[in-house]
């Protein structure tokens, strides 16, 4: 197996973008990430493009030929490959690219991630998102995705005395850190009571413990670390690339507080890194809701299980805290369009260990972490980078 | 949802009707085919589930898509019968009466309704005990 290395990065603007199509955003992020890696269209070996949903939410599937088509790559016939695991896609997706790299078969690999969610309206993207979790025995007996992990959000604040100002004090923080990022969905600023008394979506979710329905793609490409230098001064190495399963539906994780996929995924990363959690200078983990977050930080081991709202509210996952958590704003503030999400943390802990993240610049940061879930812990992906 | 796949599963959804494994002697619902625990050694039958048991957790839903049968808010729970497994369900209930711990029995109801198709789903939902 040989070694990896991230030698490009791009990504778009997150947010409602009407003007845009799925190709415009995918090809606006691929060829950001070819001109950040200074490659050649001949130089590439194959493509990884990780969405949810284009079937429902633009009515195309068959994207591998669309995406390689729209690079400007058809005429050389490379193999493009769409892989899906609901939001988990994009982090899928690098992690094939990966595989890839590492077996010797491809030297350069781009890993992308789209989704366009804004052409269908909400309630056809309440659906759509459903389908992460069990149709046949969740959706239809009546759940809504934002519902299932409210049921986890109920059942930690009962075990573990987590508070509802605890789960906002994630959307506070995320929000802040959004509005020190371009790209983000959300940039401004908002407080413990704006959370609190934003409208119940499943109680005790409110609508601004749920990251937004989004528009983005983000990508990166990777090479053999042997080579890595010929393209850039700061190519970032893929130290760990750890991908676990467990039930679809919640009701039937052994524990519902726990993300059982997340702790096996970890576990692996930092036997694989030979590391421990306490060696993490940043992380951007999977807060699909403000509960997401807290389960991530728990599950992952940077703190113990049911002190992960506490460590929120005391700040400890603040940029310069701890351990600073989400410095992009995460899946809550800067957007989270579900394919893309994956990739988009790659991009910005590929920019935090390059020290090119401007004002939300984690000092010194030099091994990374992101965490990408599927569903509600149906599927885990964790990869560490490191400097 | 098509009717067909709703119909496959009618006997299940309308009668608790789930699965056991006599090699362990587990219960299983939703059916399953296979034993997680025993796999190819598992040996499955049919079981009818008495529809006693406790709220595990619950939330209150007050955004869904538009459903004619069922008007938020509404409120959703995991349910642990008493033979061992646990299901998604709605809880026939106040909101405010929701609580972890509740004991709870099942009854019959509108699941939903799809305008399209003008077909009406049934289901188990739970009331209290
Ligand atoms: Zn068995």
């Amino acid at each position: 197996m040989r070694d990896v290395a991230i030698i490009g990065i791009g990504c778009t603007n997150f947010g409602e973008l009407w003007d845009k199509s799925f190709r415009d955003i995918f090809v606006e992020a691929g060829v950001m990430a070819i001109e950040d890696a200074g490659v050649q269209g001949e130089e590439i070996d194959a493509i990884y493009l990780g969405n949810m949903s284009a079937g429902r939410f633009i009515e195309q599937e068959h994207l591998s030929s669309l995406a390689v088509d729209y690079a400007g790559l058809a005429s050389i016939n490379i193999p493009s490959t769409r892989v899906e695991a609901a939001c988990a896609s994009g982090g899928l997706a690098l992690r094939q690219a990966v595989l890839a790299v590492a077996s010797g078969y491809h030297d350069i690999v781009i890993a992308g991630g789209a989704e366009k969610m804004t052409d269908v309206d909400t309630d056809a993207t309440t659906d759509v998102l459903a389908a992460a979790a069990d149709r046949e025995w969740e959706g239809v007996m009546g759940a809504t995705f934002p519902s299932i992990y409210a049921m986890i959000a109920r059942l930690h604040m009962h075990k573990y005395g987590t508070t509802s100002e605890q789960l906002a004090a994630v959307a506070v923080k995320n929000h802040y850190n959004a509005s020190m990022n371009s790209r983000a969905q959300y940039q401004s600023p908002v407080s413990i009571e704006n959370v609190l008394n934003s409208s119940l979506i499943a109680d005790p979710l409110h609508l601004l413990d749920c990251s937004p329905i989004t528009d983005g793609a983000a990508a990166v490409i990777v090479a053999p670390a042997e080579i890595a230098k010929q393209y850039t001064d700061t190519p970032i190495h893929i130290i760990a690339s750890t991908q676990t399963s467990s039930t679809i539906a919640l009701h039937d994780r052994k524990d519902i507080t726990t993300l059982d996929s997340t702790v096996a995924a970890a576990n692996k990363a930092f036997n694989t890194a030979k590391l421990t959690p306490g060696d993490i200078d940043i992380a951007e983990v999977h807060d699909c809701f403000t509960i997401a977050e807290i389960l991530a930080i728990e599950d992952i081991g940077f703190f113990k299980k049911g002190e992960g709202g506490k460590a929120t509210e005391d700040g400890l996952t603040a940029i310069g805290a701890e351990i600073p958590v989400n410095a992009s704003g995460g899946l809550k503030a800067c957007g989270h369009p579900v394919g893309a999400t994956g990739i988009k943390q790659a991009v910005e802990i590929a920019e935090q260990l390059r020290g090119e993240a401007g004002r939300r610049q984690v000092d010194g940061a030099e091994i990374g972490l992101i965490h990408n879930v599927g569903g509600s812990g149906g599927t885990a992906v964790i990869h560490i980078l490191s400097t | 949802m098509a009717v067909s796949r709703f119909w496959r599963k009618l006997r299940h959804r309308y009668n608790l009707i789930g699965t056991h494994c006599t090699t362990c002697n587990t219960y299983y619902y939703p059916p399953r085919k296979m034993c997680p625990q025993c796999r190819r050694d598992g040996r499955i039958e049919e079981c009818r589930f008495k529809g006693k048991g406790v709220i595990v957790t619950y939330t209150v839903i007050h955004a869904a898509p538009e459903n004619k049968a069922v008007q938020t808010p509404y409120v959703l729970g995991i349910v642990q019968l008493d033979e061992g497994p646990r299901l998604t369900s709605q809880i026939i209930c106040k909101p405010d009466d929701a609580r972890i711990g509740m004991r709870v029995q099942s009854v019959f109801r509108k699941l939903g309704e799809d305008s399209e198709q003008g077909m009406i789903y049934y289901g188990t939902k739970f009331i209290q005990d």
